[in-house]
């Protein structure tokens, strides 16, 4: 089992025709991931490889089944793409873009309150389920299939790091989630949480948070509440300086709020096994689960 | 991307938001001219830099005659303000704005920012107009008014009554107000803000409001859509290495300590700084150079590196996804070649093509050490420096 992605997802790639949604795509092709439609409005019609390109997502869903979007759209256009998709009826939409307009990103997010689909992202890796089914730009070889554990992360490169060193431990993966750097995005921590406690195969999660916002806080209040499975957790940004914002959009301490050490207090007293040293975070998790 | 004051004020005129009377002025002498307009005294004379807190440094005084405001304007143009928020280094006023004076009564506080938790823009408002916004939500957070606006329907009057009736303003002023906040709202929408905010907002004797002071950012990410923002930027506001960086397409923050560090990837490279502290030494930067890193961007980002004079030693962390190891490995090699690295060098690698990667580094001749996994690359570097 597994959550949001899996073998029967039907994936359709916005922006399957720029250089980016080209590679992914073709990356996740072979991984295993059953990609059957592209879109790129003006080249319905056209062929990427075996993969029939499409004019609009709507017909990738009607003519391809698609059940799953990724998008690729450059930052004006990804607001409309997502609202597209959304719809167009598929399940879940997963951006990659990064550096949207926050505004976009707002209007974006009440709109999807009125439709069926779920958002990841934007500015994220995207959603894996090992063996199963890649939907993003993760490397698929670091992954280890099977479970028992899952994994969501604001980040994406410090996942891999995580992943990587659950694989080297002989844990595998049920589900991996990158959420996305930005302040507003689709998925949040709590339900991923809900949806790893629901699945049966999930024994544990680790969730990887970030300084700003209060994500992680919020997420600490729901596993206090509600996980009965254990959560390891590492924030990122001990040593990040206030008021200054470190990469991602919504990595940034304002007003003495968001810093990792009030995120590190909160999950502890949540009941989450915190590991302050990503160097370890293996071996950690080796002990934990 | 912030702007002055005077620049906000100018988008408060063409939205129909009050403001004093007044004009900007880079010299004694046009300061005199712009005074001599405004028809009376007394008239403000207010450094225009970015950061807050100007009143407390001295950039901020009351002429109540014109020879005070030459006096005043020469003081402060030119000077190097060092306010709480500039840092010790200060920052040095080119300009300032004059205003005349008004017969305030009261003074209140409003701001409208993008809200991240309720994906919609907060409005918020206090009589405690004049205070430090942070103090008044920490000691007295009963006397904020917040208000909620969905940004697919937009303001509506009841937005507007909810934050006039909590400010306890007369009758007479609840229709000026709630044209105001529109106007506000239609000014932070219109051009992509990330702050607008008004402290003080005054009422005047003549119960008239007017926004004293004015503070608006704008959401970089939009920027692209913008282009009148964008022609407002004031690049000596700005630290010289941030733009240095972001002519790079590089996120590169100086910090304190000494070991200089280049990672791919925000979340990792925020990690590999506490990674670095951790195994007893200080980070002396944070440095994301991204998913699809080249050669150009990683010797760039050497060079920042090695402009802080502080460095005594440099790891790099890179997970190689999308990103393949072996180019790194040979971007480092011509990197390292191009700018004469002096001090001691840890790579760390992991991912795509690792096993050429590593061979690239170790024929490459460098004076490098490499590091078989992120704990190891932290022990190594901090017994370096």
């Amino acid at each position: 089992m597994s959550i949001f992605a899996d073998a029967d997802t039907r994936l359709v790639v916005q922006g399957i025709t720029g250089k980016e949604g080209q590679f992914h795509a073709r990356q996740c092709v072979e991984y295993g991931t059953r990609v059957v439609a592209g879109v790129t409005p003006g080249k319905g019609g056209q062929k990427m490889d075996d993969i029939p390109v499409f004019n609009s997502v709507a017909e990738s869903v009607s003519e391809a089944g698609a059940n799953c979007s990724l998008i690729f759209v450059p930052p004006p256009f990804a607001a409309d793409a997502i609202m597209e998709a959304a719809d167009a009826g598929v399940d879940l939409i997963v951006t990659i873009t990064e550096g949207i307009p926050v505004l976009d990103m707002m209007r974006v997010k009440h709109y999807l309150k009125i439709r069926a689909a779920r958002l990841i992202g934007p500015n994220c890796p995207g959603i894996i389920t090992p063996g199963e089914a890649k939907v993003g730009i993760m490397p698929g070889p670091i992954h280890k299939a099977g479970g028992p554990i899952g994994v969501v992360s604001r980040s994406g490169t410090l996942t891999y790091e995580v992943v990587y060193q659950l694989t080297l431990q002989d844990i595998g993966q049920t589900t991996c989630i990158g959420i996305g750097g930005d302040p507003v995005n689709g998925t949040n921590f709590i339900d991923c949480l809900a949806a790893f406690e629901a699945d049966p195969d999930t024994r544990g999660v680790v969730m990887v948070g970030e300084i700003g916002g209060s994500a992680e806080e919020q997420a600490a209040e729901f596993i206090r509440q509600n996980m009965s499975k254990p959560v390891v957790s590492f924030i990122a940004g001990m040593t990040a300086p206030p008021g200054r914002r470190m990469g991602h959009a919504g990595a940034i301490i304002s007003g003495g709020a968001g810093t990792a050490q009030g995120k590190i207090e909160a999950l502890k007293a949540g009941g989450a096994h915190v590991c302050e040293d990503l160097g370890r975070i293996g071996e950690f998790c080796a002990k934990v689960f | 991307m912030k702007i002055h004051e005077y620049q906000a004020k100018q988008l408060f005129s063409e939205y129909g938001v009050a403001i004093a009377k007044g004009g900007v002025a880079e010299s004694p002498e046009t300061a005199k001219a712009v005074a001599e307009t405004l028809g009376g005294f007394p008239v403000a004379v207010k450094a225009q830099i970015h950061a807050g807190g100007r009143g407390k440094g001295g950039g901020v005084k009351i002429a109540n005659d014109i020879s005070e405001v030459v006096k005043h304007a020469g003081a402060i143009i030119g000077m190097n303000l060092v306010t709480p928020q500039t840092g010790p280094g200060g920052q040095p006023v080119k300009r300032v704005l004059l205003e005349k004076g008004l017969n305030i009564e009261k003074e209140l506080y409003l701001s409208l920012t993008a809200d991240r938790e309720s994906a919609g823009i907060l409005i918020m408002a206090s009589e405690a107009g004049g205070m430090d916004i942070e103090t008044v939500a920490e000691q007295t957070p009963e006397k904020i008014i917040k208000v909620h606006v969905n940004p697919l329907t937009g303001i509506y009057p009841y937005h507007c009554r909810q934050a006039a009736f909590g400010l306890n303003l007369d009758k007479e002023l609840i229709k000026p107000f709630s044209q105001m906040l529109t106007a506000l709202y239609k000014l932070f929408v219109d051009l992509d803000c990330s702050l607008v905010e008004i402290n003080p907002l005054v009422i005047t004797q003549e119960k008239q409001l007017y926004a004293l002071d004015a503070k608006v950012s704008f959401d970089d990410n939009a920027l692209y859509r913008q282009k009148e923002v964008v022609e407002m930027r004031d690049f000596d506001e700005e630290d010289p290495v941030d733009v240095e960086a972001s002519k790079y397409n590089l996120n590169y923050i100086n910090l304190d300590g000494t070991v200089g560090n280049m990672v791919n990837g925000a979340g990792l490279a925020m990690a590999v700084m506490d990674t670095i502290k951790l195994a007893g030494a200080e980070p002396a930067n944070f440095l994301d150079v991204g998913g699809g890193a080249t050669a150009e961007m990683i010797e760039n980002g050497f060079r920042l590196i090695l402009s802080d004079k502080k460095v005594k030693a440099i790891l790099i962390n890179i997970f190689g996804g999308i990103l393949r190891c072996d180019v790194l490995a040979k971007g480092v090699v011509e990197a390292a070649r191009n700018t004469e690295i002096n001090v001691p060098l840890v790579v760390r690698m992991e991912g795509t093509n690792v096993e050429e990667g590593r061979q690239i580094l170790a024929d490459s001749g460098l004076d490098l050490q490499t590091a078989r996994d992120l704990k190891d690359a932290g022990e190594k570097v901090a017994a370096l420096v």
